[in-house]
């Protein structure tokens, strides 16, 4: 079982995010041993620190912790949101994963957004541009990844839409007029437009009625699938989790406390934080 | 061969809500499994059968002690071995199958029993042999593509076992396959598992029911208050 180890798509060591102007105590002084992510001696905020883990092509990873943990900072440090303060990251498809993606050029940055990454935000409006249609919307990403043929581009979006269970005859709509649930499969629909290897997820089904995110999680779970994307799913919902991750990290106060097997972490959790957090589910 | 060989296998759990209060559930276990042996697991409710299981699946975590477990790419021990490690051997080599059914909402009877096959194989392949598994277990056809989360315990259960052996594993672990089902298909689960044996599976099956135990296991081992009982060491 050796050779397992250099299977992944994405690496990640010690990634971190500080804001403010951190002195040498600061992380010393912040995480789940001090209950806190504010260093007391220089007021910074440690939104997340030394966050490691690598992901395996189509596999689904879960970040799981209470708001504020930092779960969210993580993913929109990958995707590029938000600059690391340390820390780095290698994405397989760029350059082979030889270089730290975070320490690429904005040019280069831009590429490996609009080709290799697609991300989901839990509120529409910050990954659909409501100015757009629905199809204009899918079009643009895919017109930055390079496709700039409108007839293609059309039958790519009709596609789309169609998989994510929208109606094609609204395509020309634009997302305002939808309700929350199909914004939020539009939103799907662009994220995977560009065939990304690697998609994100955060807090996709908070807000949304029962039945509307049975219809998303299943819509998740089967391009999974169908695609085998590989998937970085943050949310504070424990059945969200367990009922598309494989492996999951629990965050607190900016750290990974805890991480492992899906089934492991919810049934036989080992930090405190894990284990208050499993037992209170409903 | 053996394909499962446990060493002194010890699970405490600490349970830091109750400030850090120590529960051992199982206490230097150890035995092992031969290729194509089926061994039955008995022991009162609350003697550590479904801990041992759960270790053995990684589920828990084991406190100490070793699981060696000779997969087709060597051996490997199950309570050191990396996430990703247990992943590719729970898609491949070794399933667990629960005392109860939990799936994803939405997913029809025939996909979630042929999941693990829909991965990586043919579709329409997968679906024909998850089909006629539900058939030979008795599953009404108007139910093969509803969703389960609605259906009677015996049904749920005749799911939850035609998960775990549609893609032949090498290590089963099934926690009372036959609790709630009718004599008849308690017979037709039973044979499915003989035919699974005949191919060289092994498996490890919680029962309470003697019939269910006479039929199926070759030897059993007893568990009481987490540990093995010595009648069980001597068999």
């Amino acid at each position: 079982m050796s050779g397992i180890k250099d299977n992944w798509l994405l690496k990640v060591r010690n990634l971190t995010k500080i804001y403010g102007e951190p002195n040498e105590n600061t992380l010393k002084l912040t995480g789940p041993s001090c209950n806190s992510n504010i260093c007391p001696e220089t007021e910074s905020i440690v939104a997340c620190a030394d966050v490691s883990f690598d992901l395996f092509p189509g596999e689904v990873l879960g970040i799981v912790g209470e708001s504020g943990s930092g779960k969210s900072t993580v993913v929109k440090l990958l995707y590029f949101d938000m600059e690391a303060s340390g820390g780095a990251a290698w994405l397989k498809p760029f350059s082979n994963g030889h270089s730290n993606m975070l320490d690429a050029s904005n040019q280069q940055k831009r590429f490996i957004r609009n080709h290799l990454m697609g991300m989901v935000y839990q509120n529409p409006r910050d990954g659909l541009n409501f100015r757009f249609s629905s199809g204009g919307n899918i079009a643009e990403k895919l017109i930055m990844a390079g496709n700039l043929h409108v007839g293609n581009i059309r039958d790519r979006a009709s596609g789309l839409l169609d998989k994510t269970e929208v109606p094609v005859r609204r395509m020309d709509d634009r997302p305002s007029s939808f309700s929350g649930g199909m914004q939020q499969r539009v939103q799907i629909a662009k994220a995977i437009a560009n065939n990304p290897p690697l998609l994100f997820l955060d807090e996709v089904t908070t807000g949304l009625d029962v039945s509307v995110q049975a219809k998303v999680l299943d819509l998740i779970r089967e391009l999974q699938q169908e695609l085998g994307i590989a998937m970085i799913v943050v949310s504070h919902d424990l059945s969200v989790i367990r009922m598309l991750t494989d492996r999951t990290l629990v965050m607190k106060n900016g750290r990974v406390v805890e991480s492992g097997l899906t089934d492991q972490i919810l049934q036989d959790p080992q930090h405190e934080y894990s284990q208050l957090l499993v037992s209170s589910l409903l | 061969m053996n394909i499962l060989e446990i060493n002194n296998l010890s699970k405490v759990f600490r349970l830091h809500i109750l400030h850090g209060k120590k529960i051992e559930a199982l206490k230097n276990i150890q035995f092992s499994v031969q290729e194509g042996e089926i061994i039955g697991l008995t022991g009162k409710s609350g003697s550590g059968k479904s801990s041992l299981m759960k270790c053995l699946y990684r589920t828990y975590l084991a406190s100490s002690g070793e699981i060696l477990f000779s997969s087709r790419a060597g051996k490997i021990d199950l309570v050191r071995a990396d996430d990703h490690a247990i992943i590719a051997l729970r898609k491949t080599e070794i399933t667990y199958c629960s005392q109860f059914l939990s799936v994803i909402p939405r997913v029809t009877a025939v996909d979630v029993v042929c999941e693990s096959l829909l991965r990586t194989g043919n579709k329409e392949e997968a679906r024909a042999k998850a089909r006629g598994m539900l058939e030979m277990l008795g599953l009404p056809t108007e139910l093969w593509d509803a969703f389960p989360v609605t259906f009677s315990g015996g049904e749920q259960q005749r799911i939850n076992v035609a998960r775990a052996i549609i893609g032949d594993p090498r290590l089963l672990l099934i926690d009372e396959p036959t609790a709630s089902l009718d004599q008849k298909t308690k017979d037709t689960v039973i044979d499915m598992i003989l035919e699974l044996k005949k191919k060289g599976t092994s498996v490890i099956c919680i029962s309470h029911d003697e019939y269910t135990l006479e039929r199926l296991t070759d030897r059993r081992l007893d568990l009481r208050f987490g540990e093995l009982t010595e009648a069980a060491m001597v068999s």
